[in-house]
């Protein structure tokens, strides 16, 4: 139930008062909960636990993260200099 | 961009490494808490690739292992009862309780059901109103948004035919009792990623700087484990102690507040047993009592439960990262998936399951 991976948002539906979207993993899709990630919308990634979604994902700080490793000589100065 | 090939780039994850191996100078010891964790390490062979001087210990981060001994007998009680369908993630069917497992009963006719989410369990109350149904809500601070919707749920839906059996359980007083144990040796933290994306990581703070460890919170993929152990690594060749956000794309420093919001609604704080550790003061969660009505503990007139645990099984040492699963006599032996001993050769985030499926050679060739 924590093997949270990514997963895409393909469309978006109210279930009684929830707000749900059928969510894409890697070709398999199942209904999620989307109570707890009320600004995601289709095409966005979301991680899921027990059916929820807990967290959409930042492209911003993904990037970010991998310019970080790709360079990580600069980190290490960085690091150094702290 | 899909997250995840990004951060299984064998180039990236090699460089990663290799900064590694050159910045590491002596020996460290760093606890992963997230069974997640250790099964991606062992999937990936990242602790075959690791250099020698560092050593990974496995944390209790996994729900399924952690579970009491005394709830599990009371889920194969409750699910034993006439009119019961008892609801659970399929993790916990074969942990085994004192005599018997939770899929025991569904074999001889108990009416036990495997959902992927409390929310089906609900649906289930709902088509069977003659029937209680329960939901076994177990897990880490991930799985309690959902476990606490689905209160709300019923609530709100009118339906008194159900209940949840509550284990719900927190990763920072954890690591407190873990700092706290007289034999612990773990000095640097890998942080529950998921965990900390639903509670974010300001309780931090305070433990790496009462107990000087530093924390660097970690995700799932190749990559970020790599990163989030470099990290640490680099932070204890200097001697710092910070919280570090490794897994930035997944987790804020607040976390998700209206994640955080429908449990402090539901839920409140409370001590809780863990199986194979003990009681940890406040590391856990219960229904509050406007809510008292959803307690299937309150709901079932529970016999009195006389636990015994395996005399062989060592998973709470396992569980507090005192030993390893290969240090274990009966690992691989009379202990394996198809008969577990302990909790922590069943589950899918169990350390024991973890090196029985990804080093099954070691533990046939010795």
């Amino acid at each position: 139930m924590c093997l949270g991976v990514p997963g895409k948002i393909e469309k978006l539906f109210q279930e009684g008062n929830l707000k749900m979207g059928v969510v894409n993993f890697d070709g398999v899709t199942m209904p999620v909960c989307l109570e707890t990630t009320p600004e995601a919308v289709v095409g966005d990634y979301v991680i899921v636990h027990a059916g929820f979604a807990i967290s959409s994902l930042n492209e911003t700080e993904a990037l970010e993260t991998l310019q970080l490793l790709k360079d990580l000589d600069e980190i290490q100065t960085k690091l150094d200099n702290k | 961009m899909d997250f995840k090939t990004e951060y299984r780039n064998k180039e990236l994850v090699k460089k990663a490494l290799d900064n590694l191996h050159q910045t590491i100078t002596q020996h460290w010891v760093v606890m992963e808490i997230c069974g997640g964790q250790t099964h991606a390490i062992m999937q990936y062979g990242l602790d075959k690739l690791l250099p020698s001087q560092l050593e990974l210990v496995h944390g209790p981060g996994c729900p399924v292992c952690v579970t009491p001994l005394d709830l599990i007998d009371k889920a194969i009680y409750i699910a034993s009862q006439p009119g019961v369908i008892f609801t659970s993630f399929g993790d916990m069917l074969r942990v085994p309780g004192s005599d018997r497992d939770l899929f025991s009963v569904r074999a001889s006719g108990g009416d036990v059901r495997v959902v992927l989410s409390p929310l089906d369990a609900v649906k289930i109350a709902r088509q069977n109103p003659d029937q209680q149904v329960v939901f076994f809500a177990i897990g880490f601070e991930t799985t309690a948004p959902a476990n606490a919707t689905s209160v709300n749920q019923a609530k709100e839906l009118g339906l008194h035919n159900y209940s949840l059996l509550v284990s719900q359980v927190r990763v920072p007083p954890a690591m407190h009792a873990i700092l706290r144990g007289p034999q612990n040796r773990v000095q640097a933290f890998l942080g529950a990623g998921h965990v900390c994306a639903v509670m974010g990581y300001h309780e931090y703070d305070s433990i790496s700087a009462q107990y000087h460890v530093p924390i660097v919170i970690t995700g799932f993929e190749p990559l970020d484990l790599v990163r989030g152990i470099l990290g640490a690594v680099r932070q204890l060749e200097v001697g710092n102690n910070l919280v570090e956000n490794a897994y930035g794309r997944v987790v804020t420093k607040e976390g998700n507040l209206a994640a955080q919001k429908i449990i402090d609604t539901i839920y409140q704080p409370c001590d809780q047993q863990w199986r194979g550790i003990g009681l940890i003061p406040k590391s856990g969660w219960k229904l509050k009592e406007e809510f008292s009505e959803f307690d299937a503990e309150k709901r079932f007139a529970l016999e009195s439960i006389h636990t015994h645990e395996s005399e062989i099984c060592i998973s709470g040492l396992i569980l507090q990262g005192l030993k390893n699963p290969d240090e274990c006599p009966v690992f691989g032996q009379i202990c394996n998936p198809e008969n577990p001993l302990g909790a922590t050769m069943v589950s899918s985030e169990g350390t024991c399951a973890a090196y029985y499926r990804y080093k099954r050679n070691k533990v046939l060739t010795e």
